[in-house]
């Protein structure tokens, strides 16, 4: 427990130094590149003194930490709002979005795969691998665009994109969720199968159990580990892929503010927004491991 | 089967690539009697919002696309498994270190890190190129790390240890060639994956720059026009598809035949 809380820890110190750094790399004066060649000297020295420019890096990086242990991520250059201000307008969007697109995945994902194992061999099964399989290396920017064809311009039984209405977040959702539910097929069919020919499944069955408890209770309950993982690890796809969600359907949240913030050359939201979205994901990570972990209590560290 | 019609994808935008630059399509070429016209006989395709040929373009675009994925490819897989030789063969601190420094890498999901490489570095191919190469790396690393902690103790090495082979005699004779059908396997993939990684970021706007054609940048335009030319985005939208399963398609029968067990480390 306490190698994995080392762990941890240097990889969030990871993420801020490499946040921290990105800064550094805009090639030239990052001053001149946020405010534009036209800018007077004053406020060149201003914005330098309020972002630390004019300090060692070494200071820089101390003020950058303390600043983000008050939970102050600095001030939007562009808007001169507070940037904590954006993201607590912006970041429950982005949740919405992210576990709605979680709950289609999982919905989806799991029931689909466990038909699929049932139906190992025919034809049903075939057609769902072969459909996961191959729609799951689609990237959103393809997906949504074809999701946003069909729905909103033939069939015109959604919103094209914006945040009006409550169906508006179908759509993104869809997108968001389709890779993971196409993933979750795959796995939960390899695993359930594999449960499947285990002896206390043969067991199970022998003592006179229904096939729909062997299976709920049974053999579910097995093969949920590996699915567990999976859905942790594709938070991840899930969480950058709302950049690219959110872009298309025109959604507010941390992804469509990111990628304004880049537009209009406003690097301390940009810095914050991946620094947020990475930290999101370390902290799902760390979640899934708890609840890897709380799932087969034969599973303690040391040993797992 | 599937095989056949992967490679035959492939075969068929290698062949018109070929044949568009026989032709001499330009890419660029604006015709304002054409914009967004549906394909006709002198468009095969259609046109665009600027009236240029979407066949055009999207040749362009594959030319780029696939410059960008080799030499991304290229670089990130020498930096990659440099990096996780050096980690698996020594092992002890230098593999702490390295690894260390893949896990924050990783603590990125996705195309983040890649989208904020861009951001700073400022759009452009070669800012496009640097963006990937900066993060594509790691997933090389840790595979050949892997691999090559598991090879370090094999017999065959041992034995060429033990009679005097220095270490670049080792690694090079010894383990590469081990890792060899791996690591092209990964490369189909990483082809793939570098693609759609080019392409969602000029979908952004932070990759290959207008006047220059992308299949991402004509995705974003196509969403543009979505409601007065559906077809602009269709096309662009189903060439995408086509090849992206194609590679994918092809690194599997590439897996299959040179046996490469998928393996998690």
């Amino acid at each position: 427990m306490i190698k994995r809380l080392i762990s941890f820890c240097t990889v969030v110190f990871g993420v801020l130094s490499l946040t921290f750094l990105l800064i550094h790399l805009v090639p030239g004066d990052p001053v001149e590149v946020m405010l534009g060649e036209s800018a007077s000297l004053a406020d060149r020295d201003v914005l330098r003194a309020e972002l630390g420019l004019n300090q060692s890096v070494a200071s820089q990086f101390g003020l950058y930490l303390s600043r983000l242990a008050h939970a102050d991520f600095g001030v939007s250059i562009h808007s001169k709002t507070p940037i904590v201000e954006l993201i607590k307008t912006r970041y429950p969007a982005t949740l919405k979005l992210a576990l709605l697109a979680l709950l289609i995945g999982v919905g989806v994902g799991v029931p689909l795969g466990i038909y699929a194992a049932l139906k190992a061999g025919h034809w049903q099964d075939l057609l769902v691998t072969i459909v996961s399989v191959r729609l799951s290396a689609m990237p959103a920017f393809w997906l949504g665009p074809m999701l946003m064809l069909i729905f909103a311009v033939w069939l015109a039984i959604l919103p094209v994109s914006g945040m009006d209405s409550p169906s508006s977040i179908v759509l993104p959702a869809l997108t968001l969720g389709f890779g993971l539910s196409a993933i979750l097929t795959r796995m939960t069919r390899t695993s359930l199968l594999e449960v499947l020919n285990e002896d206390f499944i043969r067991t199970a069955r022998a003592k006179g159990l229904t096939e729909r408890q062997v299976i709920l209770r049974h053999a579910l309950r097995a093969a949920l580990l590996p699915i567990i993982t999976i859905v942790g690890l594709q938070m991840g796809s899930l969480l950058a892929g709302t950049v690219i969600t959110e872009t298309i359907f025109s959604w507010d949240g941390i992804g469509r503010l990111l990628v304004e913030s880049i537009e209009k050359r406003d690097y301390p939201v940009t810095q914050a927004c991946v620094l947020l979205v990475a930290l999101s994901y370390v902290v799902v990570n760390v979640l899934t491991d708890l609840l890897y972990r709380l799932a087969d209590p034969r599973i303690r560290l040391g040993q797992g | 089967m599937i095989k056949i019609l992967a490679y035959g994808i492939l075969l068929f935008w290698l062949l018109a690539v070929v044949l568009g630059r026989l032709f001499q399509l330009d890419p660029n070429q604006i015709d304002l009697n054409a914009i967004l016209h549906t394909p006709s006989a002198v468009y095969w395709l259609g046109n665009d919002d600027l009236g240029r040929s979407i066949l055009a373009r999207l040749l362009h675009g594959v030319e780029v696309s696939l410059l960008v994925a080799l030499s991304v490819t290229t670089v990130t897989m020498t930096v990659g498994v440099l990096i996780g030789l050096l980690a698996g063969f020594y092992g002890g601190r230098v593999d702490h270190v390295l690894m260390q420094v893949t896990d924050v890498f990783l603590a990125f999901p996705g195309i983040l890190l890649a989208i904020a490489f861009a951001a700073v570095l400022g759009p452009g191919l070669l800012n496009l190129m640097i963006a990937l190469s900066l993060t594509g790396w790691v997933s090389y690393a840790r595979l050949t790390r892997g691999q090559t902690l598991s090879l370090r103790d094999r017999q065959h090495v041992l034995a060429a240890l033990s009679l005097g082979a220095s270490v670049p005699r080792l690694i090079g004779k010894h383990i590469l060639p081990l890792l060899t059908s791996l690591l092209v396997v990964e490369a189909t993939y990483s082809l793939a994956s570098v693609m759609i990684a080019e392409a969602s970021l000029s979908f952004l706007g932070l990759g290959i720059q207008a006047p220059n054609a992308s299949w991402g940048a004509m995705l974003r335009d196509g969403v543009r026009y979505m409601l007065v030319a559906p077809h602009y985005v269709l096309i662009v939208g189903m060439s995408l598809m086509s090849l992206i399963l194609a590679i994918n398609l092809g690194g599997d029968s590439l897996r299959d035949r040179l046996d490469v067990r998928q393996e998690a480390d």
